[in-house]
């Protein structure tokens, strides 16, 4: 059974909360860098950890397009499927 | 809407910044050079340990010489970029003896070294092609990324099993994947070890490019870097430089065995859309090579003065990178400690950098010294004693 966006998100969060620096009422709709004050090189580390939870590269590129944790979730989902 | 709205954030980071450090760290005034080692800042004698002037050659009389010549013999620039408005003889020179000194069949020089690694990063890899860089890689190797088309993959920092699990991840591709790393990275001074990279490289098929600005000159039995040290020269591709570090002027390169190379001149933008290096560089910098070759000294000279610093630096508490190399760091925790014993070494009469987050590794500030052929045994331990001073004079703790 494929991995689903919500399943996605869910591991996400859970990688974000294990950082005690992060705010704890995030949710799939947080905004990556205003919400959780990363900044750019922040983001590249954290999205360094899920691509290794969920065996995926996120090419950089791609990143410019997220904005929200559901917004990568999904990313990463398009990106399993390509896979 | 104001255009400049969006720099709002930076404009209130400085403010934090110079509400926490004395001076503005990125507007420290070298007033007058003395020699290679040594200059007035802020009206004072100051010894320079922030310069990356490695081997001292910026002040070498060779080069002088021969720059002050040329200037009188060929004039001041060359007005224009080479494909344009022509390539003086110098130009073709320097890529000769360059690309004799690396043993390479074909070498193409930059204005500058940041153009060097935007260029050949950026032209080097099309759009079925994937990049795939360091984490800790130099801001010309990511700019070169994003003019490029293909994607882009980060690895952890020196990790070759990490490289290899993402270049197994991505699986065939219709494309080229070229790997991009660096010898020594600028902010740590922490080496490659290329020789995992390499065995990876071949295993899985890649190109591999090397950026040696910070390890040309300072590593390897005749100065051609971590590549030489390692003894993998063979199965680099593509070796980028500066020649404002170790060579002492301004400019970059790339050498490489590629038949290709050529090609190269016709469609890699940094090098066409720009104006070439002028004539009175050239020369200079033609010159300091010729030094680096026949003077291996130089290289002795600078390590002995590395590890001096490095080892009375650990012995005194502080704790650094974890290697020995021409940049020697130490890593704090915190920005306003950071700055506080900044300003107070530069008070005490040493310049070195102050590296801030997110430019660092690991979000931690640094006090970055790179060191010269040229310091003596004598200005390395005033260096260190600097630091114990200014440590007491800021009231900061060492522990670690």
């Amino acid at each position: 059974m494929s991995i689903t966006v919500q399943d996605v998100s869910n591991i996400i969060l859970e990688t974000l909360l294990a950082n005690p620096k992060v705010p704890r009422d995030i949710s799939g709709e947080s905004k990556i860098i205003e919400d959780l004050a990363f900044d750019s090189l922040a983001v590249m580390n954290f999205v360094m950890e899920i691509e290794d939870k969920l065996d995926v590269s996120v090419p950089l590129d791609r990143l410019a397009d997220i904005r929200t944790i559901d917004d990568l979730a999904r990313a990463i989902v398009v990106l399993k499927q390509e896979a | 809407m104001n255009i400049f709205a969006k720099f709002d954030p930076l404009r209130k980071s400085l403010e934090q910044l110079k509400a926490i450090s004395k001076r503005n760290p990125f507007d420290v005034v070298v007033e007058r050079p003395l020699s290679a080692t040594t200059g007035i800042i802020e009206g004072r004698e100051t010894l320079l340990f922030g310069t990356n002037n490695y081997l001292g050659l910026s002040q070498s009389k060779e080069a002088r010489d021969a720059a002050a010549h040329t200037a009188q013999q060929l004039g001041v620039g060359t007005t224009g970029s080479r494909i344009a408005n022509g390539s003086f003889a110098l130009h073709q020179n320097l890529e000769k003896d360059l690309a004799r000194f690396f043993n390479r069949r074909s070498c193409m020089v930059f204005s500058t070294g940041y153009q060097a690694t935007l260029g050949m990063v950026s032209t080097l890899a099309g759009k079925d092609d994937i990049l795939f860089l360091d984490a800790d890689c130099h801001a010309s190797i990511y700019d070169g990324s994003r003019m490029s088309p293909a994607q882009v993959i980060r690895f952890r920092h020196n990790d070759a099993e990490d490289l290899r699990k993402r270049l197994r991840r991505v699986g065939n591709i219709p494309g080229a994947k070229l790997v991009v790393v660096e010898g020594v990275y600028s902010m740590l001074g922490d080496i490659i070890p290329l020789k995992d990279f390499t065995e990876v490289k071949k295993e899985e098929n890649a190109y591999l490019m090397i950026d040696e600005a910070h390890s040309f000159g300072v590593f390897g039995e005749h100065g051609r870097g971590i590549s030489e040290q390692e003894n993998v020269e063979a199965d680099v591709d593509f070796i980028v430089g500066t020649f404002s570090k170790s060579l002492g002027t301004v400019g970059g390169y790339c050498v490489s065995d590629h038949p290709e190379m050529d090609l190269l001149r016709l469609c890699t933008r940094p090098y066409m859309f720009t104006a070439s290096l002028p004539p009175e560089v050239i020369a200079a910098t033609i010159a300091n090579l010729k030094l680096i070759t026949e003077h291996p000294e130089l290289r002795q000279n600078l390590m002995n003065n590395a590890k001096r610093l490095y080892t009375s630096l650990q012995k005194a508490g502080f704790r650094t990178g974890p290697h020995i190399s021409s940049v020697v760091s130490v890593i704090l925790d915190e920005v306003g400690h950071a700055a506080a014993l900044w300003n107070r070494v530069l008070e005490l009469g040493a310049y070195v950098n102050l590296s801030l987050p997110p430019a660092t590794p690991d979000e931690h500030p640094l006090l970055r010294a790179s060191i010269a052929a040229a310091h003596n045994f004598e200005q390395v331990d005033q260096l260190v004693e600097i630091y114990i001073q200014a440590v007491k004079d800021t009231g900061l703790s060492l522990a670690k």
